[in-house]
């Protein structure tokens, strides 16, 4: 006999919702934005590496790569969380944060710079892939008009590159709000740990995991509205067309593939 | 004697084993436009890409405006400068491309007023009155706003002439500026390349179009297989020519 789905349940874990629901709510949020940024600003330190002309930057880039791709973020996460501080001997990861706002828990700082480094990973890859499709006319015509490597890096190249970067760079922040779930495991309560707190209370499993799937669906959906605005926006070549509907913006929202990885 | 801009003697450069200029020496007066003609794979290109340090070279040397290109000389060798000193040497030599190269992100005058503003550091509002005039000498005034996707390809080609003028160079480079472009197109790149020559630019121009070398050229000079085997007024190498290659190699293109 199979129990029956209590509704009631359900939708109290959608419309609701408690102060510590939303104190979960904001922690996926926050930790996926700020874990984000790290692994773009990473990818572009790490992209540019390979670029470089030093050996050792060539080098390094590419052991970065090959670690945080080639293990589990979990064990990265963990290892974070737990090794870093034995490993160096140092506290690099302290028990709390003050940042004068509000106080970010250690577990939030490790799980952060956990997911942002292994963020980094694969933004260098999407990076890579967005300088190399540009034109390389383009950087012999900056050099040839008195540019540095960086400034013309920064001024003719990445702008290019960044129509192609932001569609994989979309997908993986979708991803991201989706993979801070796994901090739960070491104690940081976002949405699914605030999820698996309120279950084992109720023994209501299914209600509070349907909610959940709910609410991630909700952020992502979100998300994927931003997406599709911001690519409509570097879409230079396409500017003299007219604003697309929200209909338009849906179905470019749902039509956009996601990449699953564990 | 007339004030050289360019200056260059024997450069040697290749790529792997393929040896591409087996030695080139030419020396361009200030005012002077110099077409350089030969076959393809005669090293035309790869020597006017040597002139602002796009290639490096193997040996000999090359001066612009009585400076070394693109290196310092150290007890007799040649020792490559440093990314920034380059940099700035090649603001004062102006270069079009064969594929144009603008920049597709920024509309005709923004491409114009890019590397005045990030490179020589002029105020927004000046660099914009100078690319207005640029804009208007290769007439193309009208079409300030417009990104290049939706330029011809002549008018592209006119826009990354105003775009290389912006910098004031003391020299122009054009690496077969027409070659990529509609027949019925060319006529309009050509005739500002002329009114360039004419106003007294020092410009080398390497190109298929004999015609404009004809009206246009100071000096002409013919390339095979990485050397310079012939040169003189376009009368002379066009009317006359003496080498047997250069007769041949016109005989088949006039």
């Amino acid at each position: 006999m199979l129990a029956a789905f209590d509704w009631h349940t359900f939708w109290d874990r959608i419309f609701g919702v408690d102060g510590a629901f939303f104190s979960a709510l904001f922690a996926t949020i926050y930790i996926a934005v700020i874990a984000q940024v790290l692994g773009v600003i990473l990818g572009l330190v790490l992209a540019l590496m390979r670029t470089s002309r030093l050996r050792v930057a060539q080098v390094f880039s590419g052991f970065y790569v090959w670690i945080f791709r080639g293990t589990p973020v979990i064990v990265q996460i963990f290892f974070v969380y737990f090794g870093v501080n034995i490993l160096f001997g140092v506290t690099l990861i302290p028990n709390s944060l003050d940042l004068r706002a509000f106080t970010l828990g250690g577990a939030a700082f490790a799980g952060i710079l956990a997911l942002g480094f292994n963020e980094g990973a694969y933004m260098r890859e999407i990076i890579r892939a967005g300088i190399d499709s540009v034109d390389k006319g383009q950087l012999e015509a900056a050099r040839s008009l008195g540019m540095t490597h960086g400034l013309a890096m920064r001024r003719v190249v990445l702008p290019q590159a960044a129509r192609v970067i932001v569609p994989p760079l979309g997908n993986e922040f979708n991803n991201m709000l989706k993979t801070t779930s796994l901090l739960f495991f070491i104690g940081v309560v976002e949405l699914w740990g605030n999820a698996e707190i309120g279950y084992s209370e109720t023994f209501k499993p299914v209600e509070y995991f349907a909610a959940v799937a709910v609410w991630y669906l909700l952020l992502t959906t979100i998300w994927s509205l931003v997406q599709a605005r911001i690519e409509r926006r570097l879409a230079v070549s396409e500017r003299d067309e007219a604003e697309p509907t929200l209909g338009g913006r849906m179905r470019d929202a749902f039509s956009t593939s996601y990449r699953g990885r564990a | 004697m007339t004030e050289l801009v360019v200056h260059s003697a024997d450069v040697q450069k290749r790529f792997g084993r393929l040896e591409v200029l087996k030695g080139v020496s030419l020396d361009v007066a200030k005012g002077e436009t110099v077409c350089v003609i030969g076959p393809s794979g005669s090293g035309k290109t790869t020597y006017i890409r040597c002139v602002n340090h796009l290639e490096k070279i193997d040996g000999g040397r090359i001066e612009v405006n009585g400076k070394l290109i693109g290196y310092r000389e150290k007890n007799g060798t040649l020792i490559e400068d440093s990314e920034r000193s380059i940099a700035k040497q090649r603001t004062q030599i102006g270069m079009v491309f064969q594929r144009f190269n603008l920049f597709p992100h920024k509309t005709a005058i923004e491409n114009v007023i890019e590397a005045p503003v990030h490179v020589l550091g002029l105020s927004k509002a000046q660099a914009l009155d100078e690319a207005h005039e640029l804009l208007r000498r290769v007439g193309l005034l009208g079409k300030r706003d417009t990104y290049p996707g939706k330029l011809s390809g002549g008018q592209q080609q006119r826009v990354a002439i105003a775009r290389a003028l912006a910098m004031k160079p003391a020299l122009m480079l054009f690496d077969e500026p027409t070659s990529a472009l509609d027949p019925e197109v060319i006529g309009e790149v050509l005739g500002v390349m002329e009114e360039l020559a004419h106003a007294g630019m020092t410009m080398i121009v390497v190109t298929h179009e004999m015609g404009f070398a004809r009206v246009a050229a100071d000096r002409v000079v013919m390339m095979d297989d990485g050397r310079i085997i012939e040169e003189g007024t376009p009368e002379q190498l066009f009317d006359a020519p003496e080498n047997e290659r250069t007769q041949q190699f016109l005989s088949k293109i006039l």
